[in-house]
């Protein structure tokens, strides 16, 4: 799964039948630290997140595809399956 | 998924029988602010996109999904078109 910040969602009529009834979000991956990448990739929200959540994204198609659907087997890549309230770090001299 | 750019289209004569028919285009994605992301590739279409179209794709085996499941031979799959650039909301 990736750490990822939700930026906003994307709106599109024309779509996969699956897509339908599910909010895409526009989300970019961060670091631990809370860091943009400039890494933007799309996710199906499947917990309710809002603009500004810290999320979870999972990247495997029938994780995403069955969190977000309800169902295996659709053409969804990533999902937001998780908001996260707080990360621990170990202190910088720790990791060393 | 990604956010992408229409920015052209393929055309291949020989090719694997499940390709047939299917209309192969080169996607840029592209980042929060549009501009581009990584390199273009060249993605199946599922959604009836044109050139120049705003889309959403689909990486990995799940792209062949929208076919006859894992019949297609395809890892970028262009899954829906963005209505248009205002409907990309973003803080």
């Amino acid at each position: 799964m990736i750490l990822a910040k939700v930026l906003g969602n994307v709106v599109a009529t024309q779509k996969n039948h699956r897509y339908e009834n599910a909010r895409m979000m526009l989300c970019e991956s961060i670091t631990p630290e809370g860091d943009g990448t400039g890494y933007t990739v799309l996710a199906l929200d499947a917990v309710d997140a809002g603009v500004g959540d810290t999320v979870l994204i999972v990247q495997e198609g029938w994780s995403a595809s069955t969190t977000a659907t309800g169902k295996a087997g659709a053409a969804i890549d990533s999902a937001i399956v998780g908001v996260v309230d707080r990360i621990d770090l170990l202190s910088e001299e720790n990791t060393q | 998924m990604q956010l992408a750019r229409v920015i052209g289209t393929v055309v291949a004569t020989v090719k694997n029988d499940s390709l047939q028919n299917r209309k192969l285009l080169i996607v840029q994605s592209l980042n929060k602010d549009l501009a581009p992301q990584g390199k273009p590739l060249v993605a199946v279409d599922a959604a009836g996109a044109g050139v120049g179209e705003l889309v959403f794709w689909c990486r990995g085996k799940e792209a062949s999904f929208p076919f006859k499941r894992e019949d297609t031979p395809t890892d970028c799959t262009i899954v829906g078109i963005v209505d248009s650039e205002d409907h990309v909301c973003c803080e």
